[in-house]
């Protein structure tokens, strides 16, 4: 499996910042932006990522495993993230969640059949003072209300 | 040996050597203390907390699996502080354990359940829902409950330290965390069944055992597996005359706990539906059952006739039929029959070894040198298709030796994971891979050398004389492929040798017909396959041979025979093996099939019919006459008695006739293959692995 030039590069980089021997550090990270990549950690990455660290392929699944943020079938172009920790969920967090859930007919960990959105119940996105808080890809969308969460979601579907 | 250290446990003063752990130098006293997680031999977890122990002047209690013990230490492993810890850990053990002891394959030999029932933890404060998720069919022979299970972690090591194959994790969290395969929702490794056998609960279970039958309901019988060379010891749990399953947890034999598929699951041929019941002949074209007396009396007859007009035999005898068998053959063929053609299926050129190594003792290694010796140089075998046990035995030298692996291959294997250096070379070409590695060779204190049969002949002595001039002590392995293979040789089942390595002159005969030439020889008048399927790939030339053969099963040359016999397995009978390594150890009948007899009886009551006088034919007195003359075999009765493996010492002398090298044939087994015996094992081909392939890594 190849990736694009770009991750290549960062995956060259990434493994240079371990001590030898010690490579298989990087395999949290590499998961992660390979994930980012072709939307989800599929058989094909775990078995390139496997290799390229020298671990074995049932050490990756150990990871995926744990760790949520991994995801073994695709998320959405757009991966809404809904907060319902303690400071979110009394600013209305858990209603936001349930909004969310209702417009785009998805419950926790899944994606809606067009591939455009993926909706996921978070732990604490560490925003409580803005609560509540959601967070698309790598972007938080602060003191969040119901009207700023329709309007949201309206302008990234129409992202198209 | 480390400085030895003074500790004191539950009152008692010990001597261990500084760095012993405490659960292991409390073992030593005769002292048990409890643990899921700890398994000797692999690395430690100290995650069950089932062996904390109270150590004085320590705060709080201490995990007895990881503590080193240090001098003057003072522990107590049963005080009331400790087994209220232990209780209050089987308390979390259960909360979310189904506790379906009753339909549980594990009950009446659970770890689990015989702490529960020691600490008496029998109640619990958890009124919550139990977590659960549903049993998962990993392979048709594992099957892993996550309800179950208490994440020990046993079955993970053993499959990754253990065998070198890593198929199994741990993955998820918390409540929710279980064991998983290497391929997602199934397994793709060696398919041996240990994780199962190590599993202190219930978690793992087998498929072809689960639901069969409780543990006390069987009786145990350890015996020599019968599929490779390398002489496990199986034992075979037995119900009403069936073998139901097969391992060897009393870790008895060499092989302590190990056993790959073949050892673990490959008994099912015995229960095959195409075992032979009844004796067959040839009637009108088509074999028909007919009775013993009527059979016997049929071989007996013609023999005789063909003996008395001094016609010609062919005799083939068996890689898995006992010691005692092959002698009783050779005995037969040669002075019941009269002929010097006597052969079986070679494998490996032992007579080659044991004449290279003329005038040097203790120069064959024994299974547990490979696990003791400082370095190995492996040639021409993939050792984790071919020879689990020699492969097991490495891997543990090299994880608690740091032991220096050389392979000297024409391809990958799975050794390279470990091994120092790897050569790649083709057949023929060994020999000068090998001269390139003497420089490193020579800078360990010993070497045992296991080489496979792309050796043979002039090669074999080559690798002697190199493995003298390297000046440190080297001891040899001779590869060969059949639970009896060196036995069929020991016993002189060759046309140029008798019993022993001496030649057949001595008795007065001049060397026969090799296995290839008799099938060859257009005017044999007949062939006797004792165990053995020699039609499997070639054809029989001489078409008016009369041909008995002794079988299981209605194999290629039983098709083609006048007579059939129905024979027993190896694990319906008693006798003695010897393994690859020379080690002779005792068969002890387990299963029982209608209608078969063993082929020993089979024989005798042959040469009865015949008015030959060959001697008693049961196990124990041939045995007592091997013991008595044939070289090498005079070995402590009593350890072989009390199922031990006893070394045959080597033939110290030159070896006066050599068989011709051109006749072995090495059998190219896989790990789930195993010669005609492994066609019927329905087991072995049903995962998805089989029929595997050499060098591939």
């Amino acid at each position: 499996m190849t990736f694009s030039p770009q991750l290549e590069a960062k995956f060259a980089d990434l493994i240079t910042h371990y001590p030898e021997g010690r490579q298989k550090g990087a395999l949290i990270p590499m998961l992660l932006y390979a994930q980012d990549e072709v939307g989800a950690v599929t058989p094909e990455v775990i078995a390139e990522v496997a290799s390229r660290l020298n671990v074995k392929p049932v050490e990756v699944e150990e990871v995926i495993g744990y760790y949520t943020m991994l995801w073994r079938h695709k998320r959405g172009k757009h991966h809404i993230q809904v907060c319902t920790n303690l400071s979110c969920m009394l600013a209305g967090g858990e209603e936001l969640y349930a909004q969310v859930s209702k417009k785009l007919g998805i419950g926790h960990r899944e994606t809606t059949p067009d591939g455009q959105f993926s909706l996921e119940e978070t732990e604490c996105l560490g925003a409580c003072s803005w609560a509540p808080a959601v967070l698309v890809n790598y972007d938080f969308h602060m003191k969040m209300t119901p009207e700023k969460l329709d309007r949201l979601i309206e302008s990234l579907g129409s992202k198209q | 040996m480390a400085d030895l250290i003074t500790l004191t446990i539950d009152g008692r003063k010990l001597k261990v050597p500084a760095g012993t752990l405490v659960i292991e130098a409390a073992k030593q006293a005769g002292i048990e203390i409890p643990a899921f997680c700890y398994y000797e031999g692999f690395s430690l977890q100290a995650a069950c907390r089932m062996c904390l122990v109270e150590v004085e002047k320590m705060p709080k209690l201490q995990p007895s699996c990881t503590l080193p013990a240090a001098d003057g230490m003072v522990v107590h492993t049963e005080s009331p502080k400790v087994a209220d810890a232990r209780k209050g850990m089987l308390e979390f053990l259960l909360t979310n354990h189904p506790l379906d002891c009753p339909v549980c394959d594990k009950g009446g030999e659970c770890e689990l359940q015989d702490m529960v029932f020691r600490y008496g933890a029998g109640e619990s404060r958890f009124t919550e829902i139990k977590y659960h998720q549903d049993e998962k069919q990993w392979s048709p022979l594992v099957y892993y409950d996550p309800a179950r299970c208490i994440l020990c972690y046993r079955c993970v090591r053993v499959c990754d330290e253990g065998l070198g194959v890593g198929a199994l994790g741990l993955t998820y969290r918390g409540v929710a965390a279980e064991i998983t395969p290497s391929h997602g929702d199934h397994l793709e490794c060696d398919e041996c069944g240990w994780c199962i056998d190590v599993c202190p609960v219930g978690a793992l279970t087998s498929g072809t055992y689960r639901y069969q039958s409780r543990p006390w309901e069987m009786n145990h019988t350890g015996t020599i597996c019968t599929h490779c060379a390398d002489g496990c010891k199986t034992t075979l749990s037995v119900r009403n005359g069936a073998i139901i399953r097969a391992n060897n947890r009393d870790r008895s034999g060499y092989n302590g706990e190990f056993l790959c598929v073949k050892g673990r699951f490959g008994y099912d041929f015995v229960h095959s539906g195409e075992r032979l019941q009844s004796p067959m002949i040839r009637k009108n074209g088509k074999l028909e059952p007919v009775s013993w007396s009527e059979a016997l009396a049929a071989v007996a007859t013609k023999f005789s006739e063909i003996k008395a007009r001094g016609g010609k035999f062919g005799v083939i005898g068996s890689t898995r039929t006992t010691n005692e068998e092959n002698y009783y053959l050779q005995k037969f063929a040669r002075q019941g029959l009269g002929t010097a053609s006597v052969d079986h299926h070679r494998t490996g050129d032992v007579p080659a070894l044991i004449d290279a190594l003329s005038g040097k003792t203790d120069a064959l290694a024994a299974m547990a040198d490979l696990y003791q010796a400082k370095a190995a140089l492996v040639i021409g075998a993939d050792l984790a298709q071919q020879h689990p046990l020699i492969a097991y035995q490495l891997r543990a030298n090299y994880r608690h030796h740091k032991m220096a692996a050389y392979l000297v291959n024409p391809g990958a294997s799975r050794e390279e994971q470990y091994a120092k250096k790897s050569v790649h070379a083709p057949p023929g070409k060994e020999m000068e891979a090998v001269a390139s590695l003497a420089g490193e060779l020579k800078g360990h204190e010993d070497l045992v050398v296991i080489f496979g049969a792309s050796l043979r002949g002039e090669g074999v002595r080559q690798l002697v004389s190199f493995g003298d001039t390297l000046g440190i002590p080297v001891k040899y392995v001779c590869l060969v492929d059949y639970s009896n293979s060196r036995g069929a040789m020991d016993m002189g089942l060759v046309p140029e040798l008798l019993p022993g390595y001496r030649s057949v002159r001595e008795a007065g005969m001049e060397p026969g017909l090799a296995l290839d030439e008799m099938l060859a020889a257009k005017d044999l008048d007949a062939l006797w396959a004792v165990g053995a399927n020699p039609l499997e790939s070639a054809e029989l030339a001489s078409s008016a041979a009369f041909v008995v053969v002794q079988d299981l099963f209605l194999t290629e040359t039983a098709r083609r025979a006048e007579v059939v016999l129905p024979a027993q397995s190896a694990y319906e009978k008693n006798g003695t093996v010897t393994s690859v390594t020379g080690e002779v150890q005792k068969l002890k009948a387990g299963a029982k099939v209608m209608g078969t007899k063993a082929d020993l009886e089979i024989m005798g009551l042959i040469a009865k019919e015949m008015g030959l006088n060959l001697g008693i034919w049961s196990p124990d007195k041939v045995f007592e006459e091997i013991r008595r003359t044939v070289r090498g075999y005079n070995i402590p009765l009593p350890v072989v008695a009390t199922g031990g493996a006893a070394q045959t010492t080597p033939v110290n002398g030159r070896v006066p006739a050599m068989p011709r090298p051109e006749h072995i044939r090495p059998s190219g087994d896989t790990l789930f293959t195993s010669g005609t015996l492994g066609r019927y094992s329905k087991r072995l081909s049903s995962v998805m692995e089989a029929p595997g392939e050499l060098f591939k890594g």
